[in-house]
C-alpha cells in the first residue's frame, strides 16, 4: 500500500458531503412551504459541493496516485473499533466530480421539469440527500461507513422513484426496486462481516494488509468478494437482479437521470473497484463478474432492440453499459471499467434528460406516439444525438474511447467475452439509432403540439452534450490516473478500434434502414423474426419467471405455512382457551349465590377436616 | 356444681342448633340470631373450662367470654345495619333473594 499523505492535506473535503445534507436538513425542518426557496439552498449547495469536488479532484490530479486519508474515532465497543472518516485518491476524485456535475446539472434541470409540482421541496430535499450520501460513499475509506451509505443511496433511491406515491404504479415500483436490491445487499452485508471479523478492522487499507500478511486462503478471500459482488448485482442492475431496473422508471425523470443512469446504479462498479484488491485474489471470482457483465450487456441490449417506452430503451440501455462496466473489472481493468463509469454517466445523464424534454412536450414515453420531434425540437434532437452517438460509441465522442478500452481489456483475456461485447456493441448501435429516429424523424404521430424546452432545461442538455464530447479525450491520462496495480497506457490502435467500431456503425446503418428508409419495415421483421421477437418484447419472461416463482414456490410454501399457524399453532392456543372457559362453565354451576350453601359447605368442610385429623391421630 | 361435662353439652346442644338455624332458616334475622346463638356456646365453654385450669384464680376465660360478648354485639350491629338497607332496597329480608352477586 502506498503511504498516506498528513490528513490536513485534505482541507475542506468535508465540505462535498455536508453542504447537501445541511441542504437536505434545512429544507425538511425549515424551508418546505417555499418550493422555490428550497429549489435554491438544493442547488446552491450542490454548486458550492461541486466547487470543492474540482478542487479535491485537481489537486489529486497534480498529487498523483497517492492516496489521502482523514479519519477519527467513531466509536469503541470491546475490540471492535469504528472509524469514520474521508479517502481520497484517484478513483473518489473521479466519482467526486461525475456525481456533483451530473448532480448540480440535473438539480438545474429539475427546476424546469418539475415546475408547478406539489412536492417540489421534498423532490429536493430528496435529491441533496441522495447527493450527500452518494458523496459519502464515495469517500468512505472503511467498510461501516460504506455500508451506511450503500443503504443510504438505495432508500433515496425508493423515495424518489415513488416521488408520486399516490399513483399505484411508482410505489410499486418503489417497493420492487427496494426489495429487489435488498436481495443483493444480505450477500454484501455477509461479505462485509466476513472480511471485517476476518481482519478485526473495519478499514479498507487494513483489510487488505492483513489479508497479504496472513496469506488468506485466496478462494476463502475469493468467496467473500463474491458475496460483496452480489450487492454490486442488486445495485448495478446485473442479471438476475436486473428486473428492478427498468421499472423504477415510473419515477421523474430526472431522477431517473441522476440516480438510475449516471450515479447509484455506478455504485456497484465502484465498490467492485474500490474494493478490486479482494476481487483480484481470486481468478474465479473476477472470470464470474467477468462473466455476469458481458452476459448482462449483450442480453439487455438485446432487449433494448424492440421496448417502446423511450425510457426503458435508456433503462435497458443502461443495465446493458452496466454489464460492460463489470465485464471490463471482470478482466482485470479496473481503469477500462472506471473510464467507461465516467463517460457513460454523461451520455447517459444527457440522453435521460433529452427524453425527459421530449415527455414533458409530448407528455408520453411511448415512441409510437412520438415521431418528428426534430423540427419542432432542434436543440433536444441535436442533444441526443450526440448522446445517442456517443452510446453507441462512434469516433470521436466519449463512448468510443471507453468502449475500445473495454474491448480491448476482454479481447486480451477472452475471445468468446470480447465477441458478446462486440455483438452488444452492435445492438447498441441498432437500439440508439431507433431511439433517435422513432423519436425525432419521420412524420409527428404526436396529439400535443410539442414546442423546445425552456432555457433552465436547455442549458444543462447543451454542456453534458459537450461533455459526453469530450469526456473520452482523457483516456491516455485517465489510465495513468485510475488503475490497479500498473498505469494502463491507452491501447488506440487505429485499426483495430476502428475495427471496433464496425459493428456499432452496422447496427446504426441497419436501424437508418428500418426506421428511416422502412425497407425491410419493422412489422415485416418482426413478423419473420416471431418467437425472437415476442422472447426480446416479453423480456426473456424473466418477471413473468420471478411472478411464477413468487406465486408458486414462495406463495406455496407460505400458504403450507399458513395453515399449520392457523390451525396447529392458534389450534393450541384455542384449544387452551375452550379448556378454560368449559371447565368454568362447569364450576360455575357451585356458585348458587345463596349464603346458607356456602355456609353449608363451610361447616360441611370443617366436619371432614375434624374427621381426617381423627382417622389420621387414629391411624 | 354440675360437673364440666354437663356444661360442654349445653354449650353442644346451642351450637348445634345455632348451625342448624343459620343454614336452615330463611329469615335473615333468624340467622342472625341463630349465629348469636353459636358464639353463645363458645363463650360458655370458655367459661365452663376455666375451671378446669389448674391455677383456679386464673380468669383469662371469663375475660375471653367478656370479648366475645362485644364482639358478637358489634358484628350484630353490622350486620343488621346490612340486612336493614337490603330490605330496604329488595322488599324483603329473606336470605335466599340476597344472591346480588351471582354470574
Amino acid at each position: 500500500m502506498v503511504t498516506e499523505a498528513p490528513a490536513s492535506a485534505l482541507g475542506y473535503l468535508w465540505l462535498v458531503p455536508a453542504a447537501p445534507f445541511a441542504a437536505f436538513l434545512v429544507i425538511g425542518l425549515l424551508t418546505r412551504k417555499w418550493r422555490l426557496l428550497s429549489a435554491a439552498i438544493s442547488i446552491l449547495a450542490m454548486g458550492l459541493s461541486f466547487m470543492f469536488a474540482l478542487g479535491a479532484f485537481f489537486s489529486q490530479l497534480r498529487l498523483g496516485i497517492l492516496p489521502r486519508i482523514a479519519q477519527f474515532s467513531w466509536f469503541d465497543t470491546g475490540t471492535l473499533h469504528a472509524p469514520a472518516g474521508l479517502l481520497l485518491d484517484p478513483l473518489s476524485a473521479v466519482m467526486l466530480v461525475v456525481v456533483t456535475t451530473v448532480g448540480l446539472l440535473v438539480q438545474i434541470y429539475s427546476l424546469g421539469y418539475m415546475a408547478g409540482e406539489k412536492g417540489l421541496s421534498r423532490y429536493y430535499a430528496y435529491m441533496s440527500l441522495f447527493c450527500a450520501s452518494m458523496l459519502g460513499l464515495v469517500l468512505s475509506g472503511n467498510f461501516l461507513q460504506l455500508f451506511v451509505f450503500w443503504e443510504l443511496v438505495g432508500l433515496c433511491s425508493y423515495l424518489l422513484i415513488g416521488f408520486w406515491y399516490d399513483r399505484d404504479a411508482p410505489a410499486f415500483a418503489a417497493k420492487k426496486a427496494f426489495v429487489t436490491t435488498r436481495l443483493g445487499d444480505l450477500g454484501f452485508l455477509v461479505g462485509v462481516v466476513m472480511l471485517v471479523t476476518q481482519a478485526g478492522s473495519f478499514d479498507f487499507a487494513e483489510v487488505a494488509r492483513k489479508m497479504s500478511v496472513e496469506a488468506w486462503d485466496p478462494k476463502w478471500t475469493g468467496f467473500a468478494a463474491l458475496l460483496l459482488f452480489c450487492g454490486a448485482i442488486g445495485k448495478s442492475a446485473q442479471i438476475p437482479l436486473h428486473v428492478w431496473l427498468p421499472d423504477a422508471m415510473e419515477g421523474p425523470t430526472p431522477v431517473s437521470a441522476l440516480i438510475h443512469a449516471a450515479t447509484m446504479v455506478a455504485a456497484g462498479v465502484f465498490m467492485v473497484a474500490r474494493l478490486f484488491v479482494f476481487f483480484s485474489a481470486s481468478p474465479d471470482t473476477l472470470a464470474m463478474v467477468a462473466q455476469v457483465g458481458a452476459v448482462t450487456a449483450f442480453f439487455a441490449a438485446t432487449i433494448a432492440l424492440v421496448q417502446d417506452d423511450l425510457k426503458r430503451v435508456l433503462a435497458y440501455s443502461t443495465i446493458s453499459q452496466l454489464g460492460y462496466m463489470m465485464l471490463a473489472l471482470g478482466v482485470g481493468s479496473v481503469t477500462a471499467g472506471m473510464f467507461h463509469l465516467w463517460t457513460h454517466a454523461f451520455f447517459k445523464a444527457l440522453l435521460f434528460l433529452c427524453a425527459g424534454a421530449v415527455i414533458h412536450a409530448v407528455r408520453t414515453n411511448d415512441m409510437r406516439e412520438m415521431g418528428g420531434l426534430g423540427k419542432s425540437m432542434p436543440w433536444t434532437a441535436a442533444t441526443f444525438a450526440i448522446g445517442a452517438l456517443a452510446l453507441a460509441g462512434i469516433f470521436p465522442l466519449s463512448g468510443f474511447f471507453s468502449k475500445e478500452m473495454i474491448i480491448t481489456a476482454a479481447g486480451a483475456k477472452s475471445g468468446f467475452l470480447a465477441t458478446l461485447a462486440l455483438a452488444t456493441a452492435a445492438c447498441t448501435g441498432f437500439y440508439a439509432g431507433r431511439a433517435f429516429f422513432l423519436t425525432f424523424l419521420g412524420s409527428s404521430r404526436s396529439k400535443a403540439a410539442p414546442h423546445e424546452t425552456p432555457w433552465v432545461m436547455r442549458w444543462p442538455l447543451v454542456i453534458l452534450a459537450g461533455l459526453s464530447v469530450c469526456a473520452g479525450w482523457w483516456s491516455g491520462g485517465f489510465g495513468a490516473f485510475v488503475f490497479f496495480g500498473a498505469p494502463e497506457e491507452s491501447s488506440l490502435h487505429f485499426l483495430s478500434s476502428f475495427f471496433a467500431m464496425l459493428p456499432a456503425l452496422a447496427g446504426l446503418g441497419f436501424a437508418w434502414m428500418v426506421y428511416v428508409n422502412g425497407s425491410p419495415s419493422p412489422d415485416r421483421l418482426a413478423r419473420t423474426f416471431a418467437p425472437i421477437y415476442t422472447l426480446l418484447k416479453r423480456r426473456y419472461f424473466v418477471d413473468e419467471g420471478y411472478n411464477w416463482l413468487i406465486d408458486r414456490v414462495v406463495m406455496g410454501f407460505s400458504r403450507a405455512l399458513a395453515w399449520f399457524d392457523r390451525n396447529v399453532v392458534d389450534g393450541a392456543v384455542n384449544g387452551v382457551a375452550w379448556l378454560a372457559r368449559s371447565g368454568g362453565a362447569v364450576l360455575r354451576i357451585l356458585q348458587t349465590g345463596q349464603v346458607q350453601h356456602y355456609a353449608m359447605a363451610v361447616f360441611g368442610g370443617v366436619v371432614l377436616l375434624i374427621l381426617l385429623a381423627r382417622l389420621a391421630g387414629a391411624g | 356444681m354440675f360437673s364440666v361435662t354437663a356444661y360442654a353439652v349445653v354449650s353442644a346442644i346451642l351450637f348445634g342448633i345455632g348451625v342448624f338455624g343459620a343454614v336452615a332458616r330463611r329469615h335473615a334475622v333468624a340467622v342472625l340470631i341463630s349465629i348469636e346463638l353459636m358464639l353463645a356456646a363458645a363463650a360458655l365453654n370458655f367459661v365452663s373450662f376455666s375451671r378446669l385450669h389448674p391455677a383456679q384464680q386464673a380468669v383469662s376465660g371469663q375475660v375471653f367470654a367478656i370479648f366475645i360478648i362485644a364482639v358478637a354485639a358489634a358484628e350484630t350491629l353490622v350486620a343488621l345495619a346490612l340486612v336493614f338497607s337490603l330490605h330496604r332496597s329488595l322488599k324483603t329480608a329473606h336470605l335466599e333473594r340476597f344472591n346480588l352477586l351471582k354470574w
